[in-house]
């Protein structure tokens, strides 16, 4: 998958090296972005944020998806149906 | 306690944020070439001009072959004219050892004129009409037949001479490489070299005596010439074995690739371009592998744009800046896609003459002919340029000076650095004169 490919630093910027397009990220986003290189589902990810945030379930739930949207439309994600 | 949250967000950057603002530009500064100020050879020559670097063609030339004849014994360097067949450039490859490797009428015949004999001719190419044809023939040039229709003229040739001919047969394959060159002589996967080997046998007028494979150009997977190469071996020896031929010479064609950047691959050259050597074990070892000891057939190479793309630039002067409607910046240069029909390929790269201060800033790079199609560069990352600043645009040395077209403006000088440093006119700029003296102006319209 795409997002293995990317490069990410500490600081929230993140490198396509396939495209040459450069981004950059919150820290939130980053969280975002570093579990799904762990390779953890979007339901797993809301679960952590629920951990590790002061933030609502449906509040985080709404957030990781309008970012995962976003990901796609860069063509950095796609879910994969496995 | 858990941490504050923060919706989470991405952003996407433009390049002008991006680089570290100095070393970009430091890295763009070419300010000679070869020992000669960029600003001296535009003053003495114009701009735009095409400069070759005589050094470069030759330290290419025998690296290459240094590298070939580390893993194969018997190499033959055939240049490829379309490539760049200026008289100066061809000569400098003849002297090195090349024999020349051509593919229409205009070719062939400029290889002969300069000297060099039939027998050190390849000939390619889909369409050979007979004339030339019979001509290459006549001469000893060694013949790769690309149709069957060409097989019956040579056929008619060898009735007509009284003898049998050798030829070649140009065969297309699957080497594991997009998009495949198959239009190109016969298939070998669906059997038809197989069946037109036949053919030819049967009709005792012809002997197939060589291979040839060219896969494609800029070809970016070693890998493949080594599954050309192997399948080459491979067919030779069932001809060998079926027919009594014996097979003299292997062409496995052009396509190593230039330090050039490729639309559509981001990571520069130095990173997505694998180094000839690897193309060149790749090769060695699947001869080697697949040939019985002691019988080394000629492997032939065409190699063009790895050849000579690296050793050509071409100066331009920025003659009018330009902001555009999105706030972007834009150039118009002196040189356009008429002279540089890669562009429309390669992002070239771009270099500036000196240095000049200022922020770099993603720009245009325009040429001067009236057509929305005239990019020579849709992004580049320059500071602002002063009206007259020179730059630099390269590799171009491979398939410009042959595919330019004479549109809307003339055709700029070519210049060549000897290797002791001169500046030597390889080919003079086009004039009113050149272009007109072919037109003929019927009686009722003067
Ligand atoms: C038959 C043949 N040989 C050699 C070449 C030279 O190829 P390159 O410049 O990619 O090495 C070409 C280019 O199209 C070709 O058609």
């Amino acid at each position: 998958m795409k997002i293995s490919r990317l490069a990410i630093s500490d600081e929230g910027f993140v490198f396509d090296p396939e495209t040459g397009n450069s981004y950059t990220v919150n820290e939130t986003g980053l969280f975002i972005l570093q579990k799904l290189k762990e390779g953890l589902s979007p339901t797993a990810i809301v679960e952590a944020i629920l951990e590790e945030y002061e933030v609502s379930p449906e509040e985080a739930e709404r957030d990781v998806e309008e970012f995962l949207e976003g990901l796609r439309r860069f063509g950095l994600w796609r879910e994969s149906h496995d | 306690m858990k941490k504050l949250y923060q919706k989470p967000s991405i952003l996407k950057l433009h390049v002008g944020f991006m680089r570290e603002k100095k070393s970009a530009a430091r890295t763009l500064i070419r300010s000679e070439i070869d020992g000669i100020p960029v600003k001296t050879l535009v003053e003495k020559f114009g701009s735009p001009l095409f400069v070759f670097s005589e050094k470069r063609l030759r330290e290419r030339f025998r690296y290459l072959k240094r590298l070939f004849e580390s893993h194969y014994p018997r190499v033959e360097f055939s240049w490829s004219y379309k490539t760049n067949y200026l008289d100066a450039i061809c000569r400098i490859f003849h002297q090195e050892g090349a024999t020349a490797e051509v593919v229409s009428d205009f070719e062939y015949e400029k290889a002969r004129r300069l000297g060099i004999p039939g027998e050190k001719i390849v000939f390619n190419g889909p369409y050979k009409p007979l004339e030339i044809l019979e001509r290459a023939v006549s001469e000893g040039a060694r013949i790769n037949a690309d149709s069957l229709d060409e097989v019956l003229d040579l056929e008619n040739l060898a009735r007509k001479m009284g003898r049998r001919l050798k030829i070649g047969l140009r065969v297309n394959m699957d080497t594991g490489i997009y998009p495949r060159w198959d239009r190109f002589g016969f298939n070998l996967e669906n059997g038809e070299v197989m069946q037109v080997a036949r053919r030819i046998a049967a009709g005792g007028l012809l002997e197939v005596v060589g291979l040839h494979c060219h896969q494609g150009t800029f070809i970016l997977e070693p890998g493949a010439y080594g599954q050309a190469a192997e399948k080459l071996v491979r067919l030779a020896g069932e001809l060998e074995n079926r027919f009594g031929w014996q097979i003299e010479y292997l062409d496995l064609g052009g396509g190593f690739p230039s330090r050039n950047r490729l639309k559509g691959i981001y990571l520069p050259p130095e990173v997505a371009v694998p180094s000839l050597a690897e193309y060149i074990e790749a090769i060695g070892r699947a001869m080697l592998s697949g040939l019985p000891p002691g019988n080394y057939p000629l492997l032939i190479m065409e190699t063009g744009r790895a050849l000579v793309d690296e050793a050509g630039f071409l100066l331009t002067t920025v003659r009018a800046t330009k902001r555009l409607p999105d706030g972007r910046r834009a150039y118009i240069l002196d040189a356009g896609v008429n002279l540089l029909f890669t562009a429309f390929w390669y992002h070239l790269k771009v270099e500036m003459e000196r240095e000049i201060p200022g922020p770099p800033e993603p720009c245009v790079l325009y040429g001067p002919l009236c057509m929305n199609i005239d990019v020579v560069e849709e992004s580049a990352l320059l500071p602002p340029l002063p009206r007259n600043t020179h730059l630099i645009l390269s590799p171009v040395g491979a398939y410009n000076v042959t595919q330019w077209m004479q549109f809307i403006t003339y055709r700029p000088r070519v210049i060549l650095i000897t290797e002791d440093g001169r500046a030597e006119v390889i080919r003079e700029a086009e004039n009113l004169e050149d272009i007109v003296r072919k037109e003929r102006v019927p009686e009722h319209l003067r």
